[in-house]
């Protein structure tokens, strides 16, 4: 196994981003200022200059590097990008949110930054070992996050929570990668393909094991039920700014394992995956639009929100076709995108001392902030797949790719429960436009968090319009 | 014949940019967004008339076509084109919608620019739905209809407007969703997203079958036909005037269109197998919706009632063809219960918008709907009640007047088919006749007994405006009628002829 200098550029945006984050940790040991304008400018900045490496690298064949741990490819090009992209406007949402808190430290970001590396590698993972450190990376920084504020105890039940049930997710998935390898003697994902190919896996039984511990360990980290039973206390329990990021980019990240592990390494055994799949998707669609409907608080129904989402994510991949993988990223995509900008309205809504959690807090919001509520409004439509937003295009994709393989009973499923799904999103409505307001304190939101949620808003509506600007952009 | 310009792209989009600047204009100028949205309501109708004068009626063939790629990974077109079925529902949709906006004029004191931008908003959507060839441009535009109807009925809506917005929402959506899955089938199928690939595309009977029903959900919850109508009722009574006219006019000849465009022409052996079970459902509409509104309090629930069952003419009129064919002479009977089916369509979207207007004046005034409240109204408001009972007598079916046209030729057709559906059918004019007529007796004659009824104030010089540029549409229609179906008959015969043929 040699190893090549130039070899290094390929993973330019992960070094760019491990980079950035160090040096925010270190500008905040130099840098005295209570507004942390620094750490924060820098944060954006390497998010960007991540950004600008993932292009200038991305494009062109793909390349296996460091002993075929990491690859980069138009999948992980394209992931990668949204990835950094959407991240922008979540710091600045959660820069808004965590100085209402008077909870502006500089740990966020730098965790932040980790938790956003830990989903780069793990969208270029090649093998178990990268996929599972990467991994790792994202969850701890997250298990930190959730943590986040101190003396908030709902926060450590959260954070305890989401720890265990988390590292018991690891633990079944790391089982399921000892037995891959004990069965293939592969660690690397094109590697455990060609023995699959050469019907080289030893006994059966064991590989068939090691797989259901994966796909349960992948199901875990998605949220998909039965796994899901962590996501809404986590939800609920962390501050606003920490949702925004456990609730949003890492399904993108998600998708990308499940993608290289099941649409990679597995793909020839699509028969047998498949079906551990659909169930996971009727029971994840059934349970998180139904049990959404009682909710109150309205992360915790956001986090019901995204079970039902997941199972949509689902339908993509478990199709087993190209479109069908495509239609996943896209959906994963789209979904990081609405749940940054809901959240972000949520943010934009707190004030010193008042945190919005409750839905009737929403009351007459059309009253008090038009654009907010015009921008809540597009969000929860494309939520729900109402055209002409961007929503109705990810759920139309993976309901494509199940009629494509004949499975239009499952598309019919799907559609039923999001006719249950539309009605608490349009709840959100009900409360924003038909009510009077509660309160009548004004909405104060900081200049850059206002624009982005704007541009945010419109943005749903502008990719709904023309989804191919993003759904061209999917490429395997 | 201007085919450079693309008029149909213009019409769908200039409310819609036209909407969002009145949006834009704010709520602290009223006057400046009433202004701008009746200029782009007037200008978007101006612009539909080049649609009727440049139209070749002798072609079924698709007109004023628009072609450009959207998703190509989907075969998805931005495609347009419109037919002798689809022209006539779009400038009633752009017609109705001026008068909307003045008659919302003065009434909406509360987000006026909001108010105007929606019904903008839902004109270009609604054109859209009529012109696209699309399917899931179609699906698009369908869909986005249910956002500003939602918000008008739910802003602006009366008391318990939030129960019957949700209801709306929820109902519209339950249908289309099944649609949207037929749809991805019939790609999927053709390896087009074009509609009239569709209608060449052969279909095993199972298929149609089941396509068939995903399609009928869809439209029979907008149409309302029965027993899923029971949305429409609350959403009438519930939305402000305007968007009662704009969902009696207009929403609900989009789920006739609906048949007319995907459910026969795709799966006419379905249909075929099936239109008993529709027939049976348009009679139950006709009949048993007509004895429900007979006993109505309340005048717009009323007027919601005579809509569905109005509503079952027009279905009643398509389906009818199939039977029709059993029989000698089978063409022009098909035809002309098709097209008395359509006439019933637009009629209906002239009388009803003028019915609904027409209790938005009494009520703007009273604050009440209900019959009992009012009495007498003739003595005080002598202008306004000429116009209420011309187009009471019109929903009566009053020969002379277009309510006659629509349901003489269904009927006619329908002796074709079968004397009883006739019968029963017949008799509905009846009833028409019995609840719209009694409603007017208690409402508008009689001695003034209320005191509030006494304080009434005749129609100003807007409201006449409006109603009275109805009245002469529906004398129009009513009186020569047959400009109108000199357009549609092409393609109506030419839907005749492919219905005739099995697909399977």
């Amino acid at each position: 196994m040699e190893f090549d200098n130039s070899q290094l550029m390929t993973m330019l945006p992960e070094i760019v981003m491990l980079t950035g984050a160090l040096l925010v940790l270190l500008v905040d040991l130099m840098v005295r200022d209570s507004d942390r304008m620094w750490p924060y400018a820098l944060t954006l900045g390497t998010l960007l200059a991540a950004f600008a490496a993932a292009v200038s690298v991305g494009g062109g064949s793909s390349e296996i590097i460091l002993g075929g741990n990491y690859v980069r490819d138009a999948m992980g090009d394209s992931l990668k990008g949204a990835l950094l992209l959407i991240a922008i406007p979540l710091f600045i949402y959660a820069r808004e949110g965590l100085r209402k808190m008077d909870e502006w430290r500089t740990e966020y970001l730098t965790l932040g930054l980790f938790s956003i590396l830990g989903m780069m590698i793990m969208i270029s993972a090649n093998g178990f070992i990268a996929l599972y450190l990467g991994l790792e990376l994202l969850t701890l920084s997250l298990y930190a996050l959730v943590a986040y504020c101190r003396d908030s105890s709902k926060g450590a039940e959260a954070a305890m929570k989401y720890f265990v049930l988390g590292a018991l997710a690891s633990g079944l998935l790391l089982y399921g990668i000892s037995m891959i390898y004990g069965a293939t003697g592969k660690i690397d994902f094109p590697g455990i393909m060609q023995q699959i190919a050469a019907d080289n896996t030893g006994d059966n039984t064991i590989f068939v094991f090691g797989m259901v511990f994966v796909v349960i360990g992948i199901a875990f980290k998605f949220g998909a039920v039965p796994f899901h039973m962590w996501m809404p206390d986590v939800y609920q329990g962390s501050s606003t700014p920490v949702t925004l990021l456990i609730g949003s980019l890492p399904k993108i990240a998600a998708v990308a394992i499940a993608l290289r592990v099941l649409a990679g390494a597995m793909e020839s055994l699509h028969q047998d995956w498949y079906m551990m799949l659909v169930i996971l998707a009727i029971l994840s669609m059934a349970l998180g639009n139904i049990v959404a409907i009682a909710q109150q608080n309205i992360k915790r129904m956001l986090a019901y929100s995204t079970i039902s989402h997941v199972g949509f994510i689902f339908l993509g991949i478990l199709s087993g076709t190209d479109e069908g993988y495509r239609a996943a990223m896209f959906y994963a995509v789209v979904y990081a995108l609405m749940a940054v900008g809901a959240f972000g309205i949520l943010i934009a809504l707190d004030r010193k001392g008042v945190v919005v959690d409750q839905l009737h807090q929403l009351k007459g919001l059309n009253d008090r902030h038009p654009w907010l509520a015009l921008t809540m409004l597009l969000i929860m439509f494309s939520m729900a797949g109402v055209p002409p937003t961007v929503g109705f295009w990810a759920k139309l994709f993976v309901l494509e790719a199940v009629v494509s393989i004949d499975m239009w009973w499952l598309a019919v499923i799907a559609v039923f429960f999001s006719i249950i799904g539309a009605f608490y999103y349009i709840r959100v409505v009900k409360f924003m436009y038909f009510d009077k307001p509660i309160d009548d304190e004004p909405v104060v939101v900081g200049g850059a968090a206002q624009t982005m949620l704007a541009v945010n808003g419109l943005a749903v509506l502008l990719f709904g319009l023309f989804p191919v600007l993003v759904f061209g952009l999917m490429k395997l | 014949m201007s085919a450079d310009l693309p008029i149909l792209s213009i019409v769908v989009w200039l409310p819609i940019i036209g909407g969002l600047l009145v949006l834009g204009s704010g709520d602290k100028a009223p006057n400046v967004s009433r202004w701008l949205a009746l200029f782009v309501a007037v200008a978007t109708f101006l612009l539909s008339i080049p649609l009727w004068t440049g139209f070749d009626s002798s072609t079924a063939a698709m007109q004023f076509v628009e072609k450009a790629a959207w998703i190509p990974a989907y075969h998805i077109n931005y495609h347009l084109g419109i037919d002798g079925i689809s022209m006539p529902l779009i400038l009633l949709t752009t017609f109705v919608t001026i008068l909307v906006v003045i008659a919302g004029w003065e009434v909406i004191q509360y987000k006026p620019a909001s108010y105007m931008a929606s019904f903008l908003i839902m004109e270009g959507v609604m054109v859209g739905v009529f012109a696209a060839l699309d399917s899931m441009l179609f699906y698009v535009f369908w869909e986005a209809m249910l956002l500003p109807m939602f918000l008008i009925i739910g802003v602006w809506g009366g008391p318990n407007r939030v129960y019957a917005t949700i209801k709306f929402f929820l109902y519209t959506f339950f249908g289309s969703v099944f649609m949207l899955v037929a749809l991805i089938y019939l790609y999927f199928k053709s390896g087009s997203m074009g509609i009239l690939d569709y209608h060449t595309l052969k279909l095993g009977i199972t298929e149609q079958i089941l396509i068939f029903a995903a399609f009928f959900v869809a439209f029979a919850v907008k149409v309302p036909m029965f027993p899923v109508h029971t949305w429409l009722p609350d959403a009438h009574v519930e939305a402000p005037t305007g968007g009662s006219v704009i969902l009696a006019a207009i929403m609900l000849k989009i789920g006739g269109y609906g048949f007319l465009r995907f459910s026969m022409p795709i799966t006419p052996d379905a249909s075929h197998q099936l239109d008993l079970f529709v027939i049976t459902l348009s009679l139950i509409a006709v009949v048993y919706i007509g004895y429900v509104a007979l006993v109505q309090s309340d005048m717009k629930k009323l007027i919601a009632y005579s809509s569905i069952s109005h509503m079952g003419f027009v279905t009643l009129g398509f389906f009818i063809v199939f039977m029709i064919a059993s029989n000698e002479n089978a063409e022009t009977g098909a035809i002309l219960g098709m097209e008395g089916g359509m006439v019933q369509m637009i009629s209906h979207g002239f009388i009803s918008a003028a019915m609904f207007l027409c209790v938005g004046v009494l009520y703007d005034r009273m604050h009440s709907r209900e019959i009992s409240d009012y009495g007498g109204v003739v003595n005080v408001m002598p202008w306004f009640a000429a116009f209420m009972v011309f187009f009471a007598m019109s929903n009566a079916g009053l020969p002379g007047t277009s309510g006659f046209v629509g349901e003489f030729m269904v009927i006619l057709a329908s002796f074709r088919a079968n004397f009883w559906f006739a019968f029963l059918a017949a008799i509905t004019l009846v009833i028409g006749a019995a609840y719209t007529l009694w409603m007017v007796k208690r409402v508008v004659f009689g001695d003034v007994t209320k005191e509030s009824v006494a304080g009434l104030t005749d129609i100003n010089a807007r409201e006449a405006l409006v109603l009275g540029s109805l009245a002469i549409m529906v004398l129009l229609l009513g009186l020569w009628p047959a400009p109108l179906i000199e357009v549609m008959d092409a393609s109506i015969k030419n839907l005749v002829e492919h219905l005739a043929v099995t697909k399977l």
